[in-house]
């Protein structure tokens, strides 16, 4: 019970968060990454900013044996540098340089512009199930 | 295009950086946000998961509808591209375990070399494909 309230504020914080940062609004990241025009560095402040937290604070947090509400902490075990990595992120760039969101802006686009948040989140998953077709790991 | 907002960007990477610390600290579980959209469509989705994504939906809604913003919607963008747009992104995110949130925020604050290499990539590959979709084909 505890645990998903503190997960439904986690998630509401977030989501303040990448409203503030205008990380919501798919031409303010294309203005961030069309580095041609009048360049907007606004977003490579808000990974600054979320990577200024996470780095010292998640060290911290790991330095514990066990989390507050959870018996262990659930981390990614995978360590190699393989083939579908390299081509995940490509293709995700890919996808993001050209639609303007990525997988958190795009949530948040349903309660704001869901026109547009509501087709691509459906694309989303049938990419996501077509690479599971492909054999990605869970 | 639009506007440089150095103080609402740093408040909002260190609101999105603190959301990501919660998570990590009371549930044990990395903030990835592709991770948990793939995880709703498989049947031992959890709870948590939803309530993390509602919450992300309702944060980010209320703070646009209350506080509003300058910056326009798109009225116009092609649906095709939007559709190729969201499937390359969950392909990509699916077969490389991770987004800006799971691998840009959560994986470099954890040292990952995986999740570096991967932000580097769809950094590049990002910037690339708004050059040609934008100057060559004249998307948006």
């Amino acid at each position: 019970m505890l645990r998903n309230l503190s997960a439904l504020l986690a998630g509401v914080v977030f989501g303040i968060g990448l409203a503030l940062s205008g990380m919501v609004y798919p031409l303010k990241v294309l203005a961030f990454l069309d580095v041609s025009a009048a360049w907007d560095p606004s977003l490579a402040l808000v990974m600054l900013g979320a990577v200024a937290v996470t780095l010292p604070a998640f060290a911290l947090v790991l330095k514990r044996h066990q989390p507050l509400l959870a018996t262990r902490f659930y981390l990614p075990r995978t360590t190699d540098l393989d083939a579908r990595l390299i081509t995940g992120a490509a293709l995700f760039g890919i996808g993001w340089g050209i639609g303007g969101y990525c997988p958190g802006p795009a949530l948040a686009a349903l309660g704001i512009h869901w026109q547009e948040g509501l087709p691509f989140l459906a694309a989303v998953a049938a990419g996501g199930l077509v690479a599971d077709r492909l054999g990605a790991r869970h | 295009m639009t506007e440089f907002t150095p103080l609402s960007a740093v408040a909002g990477g260190l609101l999105i950086g603190l959301a990501a610390t919660a998570l990590l600290l009371f549930n044990g579980r990395i903030a990835g946000i592709s991770g948990l959209f793939h995880g709703l469509l498989h049947r031992d989705r959890q709870p948590w998961q939803i309530l993390f994504l509602a919450g992300l939906v309702v944060g980010a809604g209320s703070f646009h509808h209350l506080f509003g913003s300058d910056i326009p919607q798109r009225a116009d963008f092609p649906l095709v591209a939007l559709l190729g747009a969201g499937f390359l992104v969950g392909l990509g995110t699916r077969l490389g375990s991770g987004c800006t949130s799971g691998h840009g925020v959560c994986g470099i604050g954890r040292r990952s070399a995986r999740s570096v290499v991967a932000t580097a990539i769809f950094m590049v590959t990002a910037v690339l494909a708004t050059a040609v979709s934008r100057h060559w084909l004249g998307l948006y």
